[in-house]
């Protein structure tokens, strides 16, 4: 700098001139004021960030969201227990099933309702499926994000095959709505197993080819290695959870750690990294999509024939040729729709580990058809809270990487 | 039908598992904080799947300091702060969900708030309860002394009113059609 300074005060120039402002520093005191968001390409969702740059250097940021809320928690209060099974889709719209399945857990575990091995068999396949095809589109569009497009579309390819095997499940591709309180809403249709080890196999080999394509790739390590580092230590102040945690040496993965369905019956590894970068999520997120895949042809394996509905009472939905043949069928069916079933009092939260981290549902009932409370903890409000810190000093095109990697979800975040 | 009965077997799991764990780090509390604890509510006597403590608002700081920093303890991963509404008076009850990484398991904390009462705040032992304080304000109204910046997080600014209180209505709508401008004095 004083190099600089020196050259300046040698030049041949016009008297009166003075240099006002440090060579080195661009804008002097001037800062531009970025607004980003609601509605920009490089946001994923409605979310809104503005931050004050020198040059290119983030130097103050803020963000802001809410744009899509739609008061889930206020509905989740004043709509029946079986009601608000499709509001939950529309939480973390990647891995739709993985909110349902958790969601109608939260109330059997309240009522205190079993479920029979099938149907918790089907629920892991849901789980995990939806697993892959939110790490799919987190990779995916990161990638897309810093300009590597055909990366994505390798992943977006098997993702639509995965939503085919979930369409056979239940009819639908994106918001599925596909478990009941007690049951599911239908059973698996023939020959699934055989058709998800196909996909499974088949997915191996993208995930191989999508890992060669990207993983040594000069300009990809270049964009993400040391970028926006999120260590140990901001991971807990945070409450970072997920991939995101475990790619800062957070070793905590709650379908080993508080083990729920049959997750303590599978072999699966939980990976961990150290470093907590761009780069690390990113390997996190293809090592765990190898686990899934294993889990996944476990459960293919193991998945026997069997009832998928639970024998209690208070929640099972009656089969049609009940509803439609019997005066009392038809009688409990109107009942069960309109009136809903009763929970009894008490509170629980029952967590899960989503794609994205701890997903948890707190549901305080006091004894009616309707929740008192219905509280829905998304791991994107807690991930995208440790943005702010996380992109300050960074350059403003790092942040886009940042953001796609922690994987921010409006429809979780805004809820 | 004993409608207490079904969690206490669901969570039978954690029951048999932290069920010893957990009374002995009830008596210890109860040793440091005897005063402040004002109710304790454990399973299966209780229809809940954790402990649910019940602290004095002005000593809520202090429990959740020891519980996250004492041996034993160590339930350092604030899982989520919420609040609800009772609809009798203290009429608000601020929810505190923790985990340890360490024992794997859960405890609840909870605190007695009226209308108008301001709770301490938690960001001194997170910076992550930042932003689910000022939701429990944005959602309910209940305000946290010492927060460094609250504000309304998932309605507009401009919001009248409290939407997740039981007398705000399910369709409360109000409309706003131009966006929030950026304010210059969050970025100083």
């Amino acid at each position: 700098m004083k190099e600089r300074k020196d050259r300046v005060a040698q030049m041949h120039l016009p008297a009166g001139y003075q240099m006002e402002h440090d060579p080195d520093d661009l804008w002097g005191d001037a800062r531009v004021i970025v607004n980003i968001g609601p509605t920009h390409p490089a946001m994923h969702g409605a979310l809104r960030m503005v931050a004050k740059l020198n040059g290119e250097t983030i130097e103050k940021s803020y963000c802001e969201f809410g744009f899509t809320h739609r008061a889930k928690e206020k509905l989740g209060e004043n709509r029946t227990f079986h009601n608000f099974i499709v509001y939950t889709d529309r939480l973390n719209y990647c891995s739709a099933l993985i909110n349902n399945v958790t969601y109608v857990r939260a109330v059997e575990k309240l009522m205190g309702v079993e479920v029979p091995d099938r149907c918790i068999w089907i629920r892991m396949i849901c789980c995990e499926l939806a697993r892959i095809t939110d790490h799919l589109i987190c990779v995916g569009i990161n990638a897309v994000d810093l300009g590597a497009f055909s990366f994505f579309l390798y992943g977006f390819h098997q993702r639509e095959e995965a939503y085919t095997l979930i369409e056979k499940l239940c009819g639908a591709r994106l918001t599925t709505s596909y478990p009941r309180v007690g049951g599911l809403m239908a059973d698996a249709p023939e020959g699934f197993e055989k058709e998800l080890k196909a996909w499974v196999l088949k997915t191996r080999e993208v995930i191989d080819e999508m890992d060669e394509l990207l993983t040594n790739n000069k300009i990809w390590l270049k964009r993400t290695v040391g970028i926006s580092v999120f260590d140990k230590e901001k991971c807990l102040q945070y409450s970072y959870t997920g991939p995101n945690a475990r790619a800062a040496g957070i070793d905590i993965d709650l379908r080993r750690d508080q083990p729920c369905m049959f997750y303590k019956d599978v072999e699966f590894d939980v990976p961990i990294s150290q470093n907590g970068d761009v780069y690390d999520r990113y390997m996190i997120r293809i090592a765990e999509m190898r686990q899934s895949l294993n889990i996944l042809s476990q459960c293919a394996d193991r998945i026997k024939k069997g009832s998928i509905w639970t024998e209690d009472k208070r929640v099972r939905i009656p089969d049609k040729d009940i509803v439609h043949n019997t005066m009392e069928g038809m009688i409990y069916h109107f009942k069960f729709f309109m009136t809903g079933f009763d929970v009894p009092e008490g509170e629980a939260y029952t967590q899960f580990e989503a794609a994205n981290g701890e997903l948890g549902f707190y549901i305080v009932s006091k004894g009616s058809p309707r929740a008192h409370r219905m509280r829905i903890r998304g791991p994107s409000v807690w991930h995208y809270q440790g943005l702010t810190p996380m992109v300050e000093g960074e350059k403003i095109a790092d942040m886009v990487a940042g953001l796609g990697s922690i994987n921010v979800i409006a429809g979780e975040l805004d809820r | 039908m004993d409608v207490r009965q079904p969690i206490a077997t669901n969570g039978g799991d954690w029951l048999t598992k932290f069920g010893e764990l957990w009374k002995k780090q009830l008596t210890q509390i109860n040793e440091s904080f005897g005063s402040s604890v004002q109710e304790v509510r454990m399973p299966p006597e209780y229809p809940t799947d954790v402990p649910i403590i019940y602290v004095q608002k002005e000593s809520i700081i202090d429990v959740l300091k020891f519980l996250k920093e004492q041996p034993g303890f160590e339930y350092g991963f604030l899982a989520d702060i919420t609040a609800t509404d009772e609809e009798i008076d203290p009429r608000f009850e601020v929810v505190y969900n923790l985990f340890s990484h360490q024992h794997k398991c859960r405890i609840r904390l909870k605190v007695r708030v009226s209308e108008g009462e301001e709770v301490p705040t938690a960001t001194s032992i997170w910076l992550g309860a930042n932003w689910a304080e000022r939701e429990v304000f944005d959602m309910y109204g209940v305000k946290f002394k010492g927060h460094p910046d609250l504000r309304r997080i998932l309605m507009d600014s401009r919001w009248v009113g409290h939407p997740l209180r039981k007398d705000y209505p399910l369709r409360g709508y109000q409309l706003f059609t131009d966006s929030e401008p950026v304010d210059p004095t969050l970025l100083e």
